[in-house]
C-alpha cells in the first residue's frame, strides 16, 4: 500500500511534499488520479494564507519556498480547479510584502534573505502572470552581486559559490530576461567543474562530496547556459549535447542513487527521501534530453523504460505544464497593487506585464 | 504537559487539514498537543509567559517551523524578555541543529537587538570546528564581521583553517572575502603575497582545485597575463606538480594573452598563431586525456577559440566535433 508516514520535521514543508511527489510522478509519466489531484488542490487551498502566498501547512505564515512548491504543484495538476486555488491578487500583495529596497526578497515576513527568494518570487510571478518590472526593481543587480570569484553564485553576496543558490539566481535572471548580464563564461567553467570525474554525479561546492540532488541544481544549469550563450550569438555550441557528461550522470543516478525498495537518495549509504527522489529524477531527465521541441536528442542509459519525461530547466515541471499555465494566466489582467509598499510610497499601481519566452 | 490546569482556560485548535488531507504527517500525541495549543495562542494573539514557554516546546518538536520562531520573537519583545538568556537558549539549539535556517536567523535578530556581537566569532568558530563548511555558520560570520567591523583577526583565522585543511573551499572563500573588504586586490604587494601563498599551497597539495580557483579568481579581472612571470612559474610547476587544474590555468593564460594580442597592432602573427596553437593543444589534452569528464566543454572552448582567433591557414587540426547519432535503446548498455 502507498501509505507513507511523513516525518514531523517536514510539518512546515507540506507543499514541498506535494511538489516533490507530483513532479516525480509526472517525470515517471504516472498519471495522477483525478481524486488525488482534487484532494491536493483542496489541501493547498488550506495552505494558502489569507494575506496571500502559501505556507508550510494550514494555519502557518506564508513563505516563499512553500509558495513556489504549491504553485508548481498546482501547475502540474493543471486543471481549472488547480489554477483557481491561487489568489493572484493576494499573491502579489505577499510578494510586495517580502520585497526589500535593495532588490532582494526575504523568505517570509520577518525572515532571512537569500537568492532562493528571488527565484521563488520570479517563478510564481511569471507563471501566474502577476509579474511587473517594478516588483523586480534592483533584483537583477542584487542577484548579479551574488556571482563571486569562483564564477558560481552564493546565497548572499560574499559567500561561497553553491549549486542550489547558483541555480536559483541563474533561473531567476532567465525569467527576468537578464541572464546575459552574468559572466556566463565564468559561470560555465564553475558548473562544469562541479561534475565529479570518478562518481559522474555533481558536487554542490568545490572540494565537497557528490550528492544526487545536485544532478538537477547543477546539471540543470547547462540547458540554461546553453540557451543564454546561444542568445548571445555563440556559434560553436553543440547541437546534440549539453556541456556535461550526460552518460556519466545517468550512471551515477541509476547505479548509486537508487533504493532497492524504491525512491532515490544522496549517495550510497544514505536513506531515501522525497526531496532526493524528485531531484535525482529531475537530473536524470536533464541528462536524458537535449534540446527543445524542434530539435530533440535523447541519451537513454539502460532500458527504454528508463526514459523519463522532459523537464523545464527554469521551473522544473514538465514543459507542457509550463505552457499550459502561462496560457491560462496570460488571459487574465495583471492585478493592481492595493497595498502601500513602504519605501516607495508614490509607486502604488503597477499595470502591464512582462513578456518572456 | 498541556493537560494541566494552567491551560484549562484555553481551547486547543486542531489542525485544519480538511476532509481529505494529503501528505499526512503521523504526529505524536505530544506534537499534536503542543501545536493544538500553539494554534490557540496564535488565534487569540496571546502574549504571555506560558505562550513563550510553549514556543520552546514547539521548536523542540520542529525547529523548522518559522511561524513559531516569528511568534517567539514577537513575545521576546512584548514580554521584554532577557535577551542574554535568549542567547544561551539559541546557542544550545544551534549546537544541536546547526543546519537549520531559522535558528541562525533568530540568533542574528537577538544579536542585533542586543547590539552585542562579542560572543559571535568564538561561537561560530566552535560550530565550524564541528563542520568547517557549514554554510549558515559562514553566512552568520560574514554578517557579524561586516556589520560590526570585526576584520582584524579574520585573515589569521582563515590561515589556521587552511593549515588544518588546505582543501576547505569555504576558508578560501573567506580569504577572498577578507582581503577584498580590507586591502583589496589592487595593491601589487598584496597580489604578489597571495600568488606566493597559492603556489606554496599548490606545491603541498597539487590536486587542490580551490587553490587554483583562488589564483585565477583573484587575477581574472585584471587579466591573467597582466602578472609578469606568472606563466613561467606555472610552466615550471607543470613538470612536477601537474594537474588538470594547472593545465586549465595555462589555457586561461593563453586565452587571456590572445585577448590582449588582438588589441595590440604590432604583435607578430607568428606569436599569435603560436599562442593559439598552445591553447588548442591544452584543450585537446584535457578533452581526450586529462579531464575527459569535461570533454564536451573543452571541445566547445577549442572550437570557440579557433572560431575567434583562427583564420583559414590554421586548419591543420581536424574539427573536434564529429556529428554523432543519438544513442538508441538497442545500442545502449544494460545498467545492472
Amino acid at each position: 500500500h502507498l501509505c507513507f508516514s511523513f516525518s514531523s520535521c517536514l510539518d512546515a514543508s507540506r507543499p514541498w511534499l506535494c511538489f516533490w511527489i507530483l513532479h516525480s510522478l509526472e517525470l515517471l509519466q504516472e498519471p495522477i488520479p483525478a481524486a488525488v489531484a482534487s484532494d491536493v488542490c483542496q489541501f493547498l487551498a488550506r495552505c494558502q494564507s489569507p494575506t496571500g502566498g502559501f505556507a508550510g501547512g494550514p494555519g502557518q505564515h506564508a513563505h516563499l519556498a512553500p509558495t513556489y512548491a504549491a504553485v508548481n504543484a498546482l501547475c502540474i495538476i493543471g486543471t481549472d480547479e488547480a489554477y483557481n486555488v491561487i489568489d493572484r491578487e493576494k499573491l502579489l500583495d505577499f510578494l510586495w510584502s517580502v520585497k526589500q529596497p535593495d532588490g532582494s526578497f526575504v523568505m517570509h515576513v520577518g525572515g532571512e534573505v537569500d537568492v532562493r527568494s528571488a527565484y521563488c518570487a520570479a517563478s510564481v510571478a511569471s507563471l501566474t502572470n502577476i509579474l511587473t518590472p517594478k516588483l523586480f526593481e534592483n533584483t537583477t543587480n542584487w542577484i548579479l552581486s551574488c556571482q563571486n570569484w569562483e564564477g558560481g553564485l552564493s546565497g548572499v553576496p560574499g559567500l561561497e559559490a553553491h549549486g542550489g543558490y547558483t541555480f536559483c539566481g541563474t533561473a531567476a535572471l532567465v525569467i527576468l530576461g537578464k541572464e546575459h548580464m552574468l559572466d556566463l563564461k565564468a559561470l560555465l567553467r564553475w558548473v562544469v567543474s562541479r561534475q565529479m570525474r570518478f562518481e559522474g554525479g555533481f558536487q554542490g561546492r568545490c572540494n565537497k562530496l557528490v550528492d544526487g540532488c545536485y544532478s538537477f541544481w547543477q546539471a540543470g544549469l547547462l540547458p540554461l547556459l546553453h540557451r543564454a550563450l546561444y542568445k548571445e550569438g555563440e556559434s560553436e555550441l553543440s547541437q546534440q549535447r549539453w556541456m556535461f557528461e550526460q552518460q556519466a550522470l545517468q550512471e551515477y543516478i541509476l547505479l548509486c542513487c537508487q533504493n532497492p525498495t524504491g525512491g532515490l537518495l544522496d549517495k550510497p549509504g544514505k536513506s531515501r527521501d522525497f526531496y532526493h527522489t524528485c531531484y535525482c529524477l529531475s537530473g536524470l531527465s536533464i541528462a536524458q534530453h537535449f534540446g527543445n521541441m524542434d530539435n530533440h536528442y535523447e541519451v537513454i542509459l539502460g532500458k527504454e523504460e528508463n526514459r523519463l519525461a522532459p523537464t523545464h530547466p527554469v521551473y522544473n515541471i514538465c514543459p507542457e505544464k509550463v505552457a499550459q499555465a502561462l496560457q491560462h494566466f496570460l488571459r487574465m489582467p495583471v492585478p493592481e497593487v492595493m497595498l502601500n509598499f513602504a519605501p516607495n510610497k508614490g509607486q502604488r499601481f503597477c499595470k502591464g506585464s512582462l513578456t518572456f519566452s | 504537559e498541556e493537560d494541566r490546569k494552567e491551560w484549562a482556560d484555553l481551547e486547543p485548535v486542531p489542525q485544519d487539514d480538511g476532509p481529505n488531507p494529503v501528505v499526512k504527517i503521523a504526529y505524536s500525541e505530544k506534537f499534536s498537543d503542543v501545536y493544538d495549543y500553539f494554534r490557540a495562542l496564535l488565534k487569540n494573539d496571546e502574549k504571555t509567559e506560558r505562550a513563550f514557554a510553549l514556543t520552546a516546546d514547539a521548536i523542540d518538536l520542529n525547529a523548522a517551523n518559522y511561524t513559531v520562531w516569528h511568534y517567539r520573537r514577537v513575545l521576546l519583545q512584548a514580554l521584554s524578555k532577557d535577551l542574554k538568556e535568549e542567547m544561551k537558549y539559541i546557542t544550545n539549539i544551534i549546537e544541536e541543529q546547526p543546519k537549520n535556517y531559522q535558528v541562525w536567523h533568530h540568533r542574528r535578530m537577538v544579536v542585533e537587538w542586543l547590539n552585542d556581537p562579542s560572543e559571535e566569532l568564538q561561537f561560530i568558530a566552535d560550530i565550524l570546528s564541528q563542520d568547517a563548511k557549514n554554510y549558515h555558520a559562514w553566512q552568520h560570520r560574514q554578517w557579524v564581521i561586516q556589520e560590526y567591523k570585526l576584520w582584524d583577526n579574520e585573515l589569521e583565522f582563515v590561515e589556521n583553517l587552511l593549515e588544518e585543511d588546505v582543501r576547505n573551499n569555504s576558508a578560501w572563500n573567506q580569504r577572498h572575502f577578507v582581503i577584498s573588504h580590507t586591502t583589496g586586490f589592487s595593491d601589487p604587494a598584496v597580489v604578489e603575497r597571495e600568488i606566493q601563498y597559492c603556489l606554496n599551497q599548490i606545491r603541498k597539495a597539487p590536486h587542490n582545485e580551490s587553490a587554483w580557483n583562488y589564483l585565477k579568481g583573484m587575477l581574472q579581472d585584471r587579466g591573467l597575463s597582466s602578472q609578469p612571470g606568472l606563466l613561467e612559474r606555472v610552466l615550471e610547476l607543470k613538470e612536477t606538480h601537474c594537474s588538470p587544474y594547472l593545465l586549465a590555468f595555462l589555457f586561461d593564460c593563453y586565452e587571456d594573452a590572445l585577448e590582449n594580442i588582438a588589441q595590440k597592432e604590432k604583435v607578430e602573427e607568428e606569436e599569435q598563431k603560436e599562442t593559439l596553437r598552445k591553447a588548442l593543444e591544452i584543450c585537446q589534452l584535457l578533452a581526450q586525456e586529462k579531464d575527459t569528464i569535461r570533454k564536451e566543454y573543452w571541445e566547445f572552448l577549442g572550437r570557440s577559440l579557433r572560431n575567434k582567433y583562427g583564420n583559414g591557414t590554421l586548419s591543420d587540426e581536424p574539427m573536434a566535433e564529429n556529428p554523432e547519432p543519438s544513442i538508441s535503446a538497442s545500442q545502449s548498455q544494460e545498467a545492472s
